[in-house]
């Protein structure tokens, strides 16, 4: 996998938001590569920047957010890109977006439009990126929609969003994401509205329909469950910054970072033992505004050292070989990028 | 690290002890009205014929999918919707029993204070212009604790037993995360001594570093104050963490009731199976999702004939098509709506 060139390659990227009340530090010289076929999942809590990432990549940051430094590098065809320094606006930009790099977001609801059917916006899409007329465009989507597993395709394509179910919601958000064959898929928490046997429904497809295609996915998620059944790499993020990151099985079976090791010990699992307390994690997540000074982790951290935790940020050092944290307990070779 | 402390298991069984609460065929229909005369077309049937009980200082468990009637459930145990039909036997203090579903709001008025809720959303469940004297003090206030100096103190109690300072008495939620905003919801819910908690979600809008905290809060303060718990929620890796016993509902009828042990080891209906089986595990070694169901949840206003699972479930055979299965006890404390219950061998999570 490392010999291969990545599809994309992401090199200290920060992202500000210029609020009135201050500058919030949202991203925090992020860096990644995603190769061809790979599922690669950033798992996270609220404001630790995973979405942010994922907009900036797709260049849709809202106003007061801002890539200030980085580099988004796209592979496309030989020659790389950089889509950090392109107009967000541009029609390179535009090109990119749903034809190489597509978006799965969270809410399906609030992602369609209620005033256009279904088929209508999935049509528009193919169009945009395809030079297609109107009838084959919308024979793409009936295939599209066939193979998300809709059923009664033709009859659903003429329907409205509000009108199909949260799962059949999501499919047809899938086969719109899917319809321009991009190589890179970005889902950013597609499950998480979604009930558990849908949810099911949804893991399988995805995976299913990444191995017919080769697409790579980014899969942005907050539920540890569905990134260790689904990513192969896993970065894990904390206000801004990367944690640690690592192929899926050793984050889950070594994890080496103090905040993904009290992460793990704390979700409640169907296979523990009910009515015993959970190991936690002591406080809350801090305000983006006081974050606090060295590794942002270091208030609730169950090995924090006075006087190194909070005056560095550690950088990312590579550890057992396989995996990487930011964290001073490992003093190994830094992670060369 | 804290230590893992065990807590003394449960008994699910009292057989002398008379449940707190007894819910008996309990019905909820909202009717689906038409055209200016709001004639009626039919029925969504939201709760339909759910019976089950809960045991003083146990937790009861409803789980199942959106839109499954899980909360309409606790709505209408609550009083906050009045259900059709059906009995919710509420075991008063003096030993006597109250039927719930027919008490008019008078009636009501003094058994409103032995049942709280702990609601979701912990941030439009708090109002933002009140402080959190006044937000927790005011079901004391509101129930005859006109003293303020006594008011302050019993704030401050409930508050360092959620585990909040009591200086941030005079502090309003918009200070505080969402954890501790749960932590102030429920210290509002435990203000009056309730007997019943209904906790509807309480962990599902928090972030995952914070819900262990929550759930042990919450384990703790049943622990200390002998609370009984109707804990409502759609998180399998939760329930199984916080209840005694768990009810799964589909399509607003339960379909199996256990203890959460046997429930979750040897589940008997086919949908807690596959329920169990989709639920995500936090192990890349560990495979889920090996049982597939298909298909979508039907809607109660229109639900299929026979056993409701029956368009989705693989081991349907004839019977289940025409008849709805009955609610039968099968072993000792393990209630199971389905007629292959006894025959199927299903998998379950050890």
């Amino acid at each position: 996998m490392n010999h291969a060139t990545p599809l994309l390659s992401v090199h200290n990227l920060q992202v500000q938001f210029f609020m009135d009340e201050g500058i919030v530090q949202a991203v925090d010289g992020v860096s990644f590569d995603v190769f061809p076929r790979q599922v690669f999942g950033i798992v996270g809590e609220s404001g630790c920047g995973k979405s942010v990432t994922m907009k900036a990549i797709l260049q849709i940051l809202e106003p007061p957010g801002r890539i200030v430094k980085g580099e988004i590098l796209l592979n496309r065809n030989g020659s790389t890109i950089d889509l950090a320094k392109l107009n967000p606006n541009g029609k390179e930009m535009r090109d990119i977006r749903g034809a190489q790099i597509a978006l799965i977001p969270q809410e399906p609801m609030s992602s369609f439009s209620p005033v256009h059917t279904v088929g209508d916006q999935i049509i528009e899409a193919i169009r945009l990126h395809q030079p297609v007329h109107a009838r084959a465009a919308r024979q793409i989507a009936l295939e599209m929609f066939r193979d998300v597993g809709i059923p009664m395709p033709e009859q659903r394509l003429d329907e409205y969003a509000w009108q199909l179910s949260g799962g059949l919601r999501q499919r047809a958000m899938i086969a719109m994401a899917l319809s321009c064959h991009p190589r890179l898929l970005i889902a950013d928490e597609p499950t998480t509205a979604i009930d558990v046997t849908t949810q099911a429904q949804i893991l399988r497809l995805l995976r299913k329909l990444q191995e017919e295609h080769h697409t790579a996915i980014i899969f942005i998620t907050h539920d540890l469950g569905v990134i260790a059944q689904m990513a192969d790499y896993v970065q894990v993020m904390y206000l801004g910054l990367v944690m640690e990151e690592g192929p899926v099985d050793a984050i889950f079976h070594a994890p080496k970072h103090p905040y993904t090791q009290a992460l793990l010990r704390s979700i409640p699992s169907v296979h523990s033992t009910p009515r015993v307390n959970l190991p936690t994690i002591s406080g809350s997540i801090p305000h983006p505004f006081n974050r606090p000074s060295g590794c942002p982790f270091h208030p609730r951290c169950p090995q924090f050292i006075a006087g190194k935790c909070d005056k560095h940020i550690p950088p990312l050092r590579s550890v057992g070989g396989v995996q990487a944290a930011a964290c001073v307990l490992y003093h190994d070779v830094e992670v060369p990028r | 690290m804290t230590g893992t402390n065990h807590l003394p298991s449960q008994a699910s069984t009292h057989p002398s002890a008379q449940p707190l609460l007894q819910v008996k065929n309990l019905k909820k229909y909202f009717p689906i009205q038409k055209g200016f005369f709001r004639h009626v077309l039919g029925n969504v049937r939201a709760v339909d014929d759910v019976s089950f009980f809960i045991h003083e200082g146990e937790t009861l468990a409803l789980v199942g999918e959106s839109g499954c009637g899980k909360t309409t459930t606790s709505r209408c145990i609550l009083r906050a919707l009045t259900p059709t039909s059906g009995q919710m036997l509420f075991g008063t203090p003096d030993a006597t029993r109250v039927d719930l579903a027919k008490l008019t709001r008078q009636e009501l008025r003094p058994l409103r204070p032995q049942m709280q809720l702990i609601f979701q959303d912990p941030y439009s469940s708090l109002n933002p212009r009140m402080t959190l004297f006044d937000i927790v003090g005011e079901p004391l206030l509101v129930n005859g604790m006109t003293n303020r100096r006594e008011r302050v103190e019993r704030v401050a109690e409930l508050l360092r037993l959620v585990g909040l300072r009591p200086e941030f008495m005079q502090r309003y939620p918009h200070a505080f995360s969402g954890g501790q905003r749960q932590r102030i919801g429920i210290a509002r819910a435990l203000a009056l001594h309730p007997r019943l908690v209904v906790a509807d979600e309480p962990i599902s809008a928090l972030d995952v570093s914070v819900q262990a905290q929550i759930l042990n809060l919450m384990l703790d303060l049943q622990k200390r104050m002998n609370l009984t718990y109707l804990f409502v929620a759609h998180n399998l890796s939760v329930v199984k963490h916080i209840s005694a016993r768990v009810a799964v509902m589909y399509v607003g009828k339960i379909v199996e009731t256990a203890e959460t042990t046997e429930l979750f080891a040897l589940p008997k209906h086919p949908y807690t199976a596959a329920l169990l089986a989709a639920v995500p595990v936090p192990d890349p070694r560990v495979k889920t999702g090996s049982v597939e169901l298909k298909g979508e949840v039907p809607s109660p206003a229109n639900p299929p004939s026979g056993c409701y699972f029956h368009p989705r479930c693989e081991f349907a055979v004839d019977v289940c098509r025409r008849e709805a299965p009955a609610y039968r006890e099968r072993s000792p404390g393990h209630f199971v709506a389905c007629h292959r219950a006894d025959e199927l061998k299903l998998p379950g999570i050890a």
